[in-house]
């Protein structure tokens, strides 16, 4: 366990070093006219050169990724080029928007394509229909142009929800909720589509073996069969799809919260790159593989207590 | 384009998944509008009735209608002749993320796959490593430095797909690398990459293909959205840069973000279409069949219970089938037994002989569509033959048992063995929990377990072969049952083992008075342990008769031939250890 979480640590930390390291190389590489950029073009040369010695971009680019490395390791991601504010406090006021809205998807994801799935791997029939319906539909459509649709039915027609913003859930949990619902609605479709029909494979998959016969041979209800026995040990399937959903939701939310109008760690990336904000660009980069790695390490966990075969 | 086109061109299958594409009808369907896209990408300027940046202001926002066919977007260009040529953008986007992934992918995976060791633990490292990362937001991140050109993009979007490719070649290869032709070529001399070209690209192509169609619709669904951030080059007509368009606008028209999500939408789900289409065809092979309608009636009951109370199975002229796709397919064929309390019966043939179906049916628990046809199987003076499932689960464990066949696979891996000994005990007897756990730990013990509280507490990889079968065993009995069905209870373990646990359920039976249906093919066993052996061959029992009687006199010329093919079994060669003496001479 110890071994298992220490190895895991360091490969994170390598990972994190290599990606951090070769974005830096590209983004920094690439800074030639971030000056210009943020001055416009009507900027003389001096006022180009000064700024650029004030970012620090005129030094060579070991130099500023020493720099850059040192300040991170103590927490300092520095300042934003654009938006006046430490990148820090950027990334902590935004981190926890998103977070709670890949959370909730995640959740939805989690339970719709549990029960779409056993249910089709069980009954087959309609749920099977469902789900080949939905494996099509869900991996079609864009998630951006289904959150516009639902923004046309659901907020410019119906007026049941607001079209767009974000309202704490501290402040106003059913707020939170109704805000959230149509973003959530267009990132869950796709991620339905491909967990679902990974859940129906990995319980066809348990029904199919030896010890289910048994069990229903030694007397055993069909609920335990299925709910207990069957299900957990599909389990460590249904898990590694859903965190590889937790990745692509990262993405996704990028542009959904810029659909939506939230204030969330995806909307501050597309500002970001637009503009040439390089230091936010390098703290979001690092905040993602963080969570990547905290949720693959958690699935692990959650994996190896389900199958007691995996000695961590 | 990719390497998986580089297969021999002589190779039958190509054809074939072609045709399999067009045969079926949603497949034709998504063929046809691939068509139509690939068409409008070639031939814009030819269809498209204005150039793509041709505007005129007071077509602003304007609605369908005078030359507009699908309205003007807001800048006043025609929408339908921006989608057509959208369309070529999008291809050649999708193109280049296609390549890149499957030229890099499908490399990688090959010589992971094919020579293994080192190179393929750094390969997978880094394709863990790849996926580990959200592609969008790593393009954003490398948007200022690539510039504005959306194929640049689409080539870092091609390697971060890539692992896709990697993953699914290494398994494919890592699965046929050992199959023998394989090997045969390899010891008949050829190299390594004439192995790799002729014979694994052929396995490997069909599922690349497949993959090549949901990586293209990925790549659309993700360029669309970077255009739709407005990361395009906005001189380019592109949906995603429609879209953004029509999102600007979308309070003055709603209905102008229709189109361009339509065209992404209908272009990805011919893809997905396209591989499914390919997908049915390959597991067509093994795809149950729809039941076909039962035979005309039969009757199910054949006559009454049986008027001996002694009799506790008695299985009368018992039909099982499976369908198939020409109907339903026989597996027993009229099978009749009886078996009286305290009984063991014997139940014999050569694998095939319908030995084990007889046996599932007694217990209800026939695999996936198959059904009993006809016959009856009356069970202490009932016909449990089509028993409702809640009927039969109600017998099953408390008056039913069974013992398997093979021990390991059937014991549930997740689960500790003193749950799944106490879980029926409590679910059938509805005792509590704790005196579920004290009967438990005394039967590992009866069951001959050195030390029950460590078995009790094991998972089963945790304990051997011949444990877990002792564990079935104990699983089996625990609820006092009146007919124990074992399944080939000794075939899977040690010869040692196996006496030792033939000599177990013989115990059991004579203290229990149980009646035992046993089900082995060898003759070995029943002399051990049977009191009574019916013989079957192709679904019918040939023979019945006591133990003594069949091995002294034998009636049907199959038992005589099982009988005579044992012998030379039972009698195993005495090995002579040379003399020392003639050796050293």
């Amino acid at each position: 366990m110890l071994s298992y979480l220490s190895k895991r640590l360091l490969s994170s930390l390598v990972l994190l070093a290599l990606v951090t390291t070769l974005t830096f190389a590209m983004v920094f590489g690439g800074a030639d006219n971030v000056a210009q950029n943020i001055l416009g073009d009507n900027a003389t040369d001096q006022q180009i050169a000064d700024l650029e010695t004030r970012l620090g971009i005129d030094r060579p680019l070991y130099e500023q990724y020493g720099s850059w490395v040192a300040k991170a390791l103590r927490g300092d991601l520095g300042m934003s080029w654009t938006m006046g504010e430490s990148v820090s406090k950027i990334l902590s006021g935004r981190l926890p928007v998103t977070l709670s809205m890949v959370i909730l998807a995640i959740v939805i994801i989690g339970v719709v394509s549990a029960l779409l799935g056993i249910a089709a791997a069980v009954r087959g029939g309609w749920a099977d229909r469902i789900i080949q319906l939905i494996s099509v539909v869900g991996f079609s459509l864009p998630n951006f142009w289904l959150g516009l649709i639902l923004v046309v039915v659901f907020a410019l027609n119906l007026r049941w929800l607001p079209a767009t913003g974000y309202t704490d859930f501290l402040n106003s949990p059913s707020g939170w909720l109704a805000s959230l619902a149509l973003p959530v609605g267009a990132l869950v479709l796709s991620g339905i589509a491909s967990a679902s029909q990974q859940v129906r494979g990995a319980m066809i998959d348990a029904l199919r073996q030896d010890y289910v016969r048994t069990l229903r041979a030694g007397g055993i209800k069909p609920s335990s069969v299925l709910f207990r026995h069957a299900l957990r040990n599909a389990m460590p399937a249904a898990l590694t799809v859903l965190s590889l959903q937790f990745i692509g939701l990262l993405g996704g939310a990028a542009i959904i919260e810029r659909v939506f109008a939230i204030p969330g760690l995806g909307s501050i990336t597309v500002q970001a790159a637009l503009s040439g904000d390089i230091p936010v660009l390098m703290g979001v980069v690092v905040t993602m593989i963080i969570l990547v790695v905290i949720v693959n390490i958690a699935i692990d966990l959650a994996n190896a207590w389900v199958n007691p075969k995996v000695r961590l | 384009m990719s390497a998986a086109s580089s297969a021999p061109a002589s190779a039958p299958g190509r054809e074939s998944i072609l045709r399999s594409v067009l045969t079926n009808p949603l497949g034709l369907v998504a063929a046809i509008l691939l068509l139509l896209v690939v068409i409008s990408a070639v031939f814009a300027p030819l269809i498209a009735p204005f150039a793509a940046d041709d505007l005129q202001i007071f077509k602003i926002n304007a609605p369908p209608g005078d030359g507009y066919l699908l309205g003007g977007d807001g800048s006043g260009r025609d929408i339908f002749s921006r989608l057509v040529y959208g369309a070529r953008n999008t291809l050649v986007g999708a193109l280049i993320a296609l390549s890149v992934a499957a030229a890099i992918g499908v490399t990688a995976g090959l010589f992971a796959g094919y020579f293994g060791g080192r190179r393929e633990v750094v390969m997978s490292w880094i394709a863990d490593g790849l996926m580990a990362l959200p592609a969008l937001i790593v393009l954003l991140a490398f948007y200022q430095s690539l510039g504005s050109s959306i194929h640049v993009s689409m080539v870092i979007f091609g390697v971060m797909l890539s692992p896709g490719f990697y993953r699914l070649t290494r398994n494919l290869v890592n699965g046929v690398k050992h199959e023998l032709y394989v090997d045969a070529a390899r010891v008949s001399g050829l190299s390594d990459m004439r192995i790799i070209a002729r014979h694994i690209l052929l396995v490997i192509r069909a599922p690349v293909i497949i993959q090549v169609s949901i990586v293209a619709g990925i790549s659309i669904v993700i360029q669309a959205g970077l255009e739709f951030l407005g990361l395009g080059d906005p001189a380019v007509p592109t949906w995603g840069g429609m879209l953004q368009d029509a999102f600007a606008n979308m309070f003055v028209v709603p209905t102008a973000i229709l189109w361009p999500g339509l065209a992404i939408s209908v272009t990805v789900a011919s893809f997905v279409l396209l591989a499914n289409a390919i997908r049915d065809r390959l597991q067509q092979g093994n795809r149950v069949a729809a039941a076909p309608a039962l035979p005309a009636a039969a009757p199910l009951s054949v006559g009454t219970a049986p008027t001996d109370r002694d009799v506790l199975l008695d299985i009368r002229e018992l039909v099982v089938g499976y369908p198939t796709q020409s109907g339903w397919t026989e597996v027993v064929k009229g099978v009749s037994l009886q078996l009286r309390r305290g009984e063991v019966l014997g139940l014999v043939g050569e694998s095939g002989s319908g030995k084990t179906q007889t046996a599932f049916a007694i217990l209800g628990l026939l695999s996936t569509g198959g059904r009993i046809l006809s016959g009856s199987i009356w069970f202490d003076g009932r016909d449990i033959a089509n028993l409702p499932e809640s009927e039969m689960q109600k017998l099953r464990g408390k008056r039913i048992a069974y013992v398997p066949q093979e021990p390991m696979s059937n014991l549930d891996p997740a689960f500790r063995i003193g749950y799944q000994l106490t879980e029926p005990m409590v679910t059938v007897l509805g005792i509590s929990k704790a005196e579920a756990r004290a009967r438990a730990l005394k039967l590992l013990a009866r069951v001959g377990m050195p030390n029950p509280e460590r078995t009790y507490n094991a998972y089963p990889h945790q304990i051997s072969g011949g444990m877990a079968q002792r564990v079935l065993i104990a699983r089996a009995i625990s609820c006092n049952p009146d007919l124990l069905i074992a399944d080939e209870p000794t075939t899977a373990l040690d010869v040692t083992v196996q006496a030792e646990v033939l000599e177990l359920l013989r115990d059991l039976q004579a203290e229990m008075n149980m009646s035992v249906v046993l089900v082995t093919h060898n003759f070995g066993v029943v002399a051990d342990i049977c009191h009574r052996v019916s013989v079957m061959k192709d679904g019918r029992v040939v023979e019945t008769s006591d133990v003594k009687t069949l091995f002294a006199d034998p009636q049907h010329d199959y038992t005589k031939m099982l009988l005579a093919a044992v012998l030379d079994d039972v009698t195993p060669r005495v090995y002579r250890p040379r003399q020392v003496k003639e050796v050293s001479a």
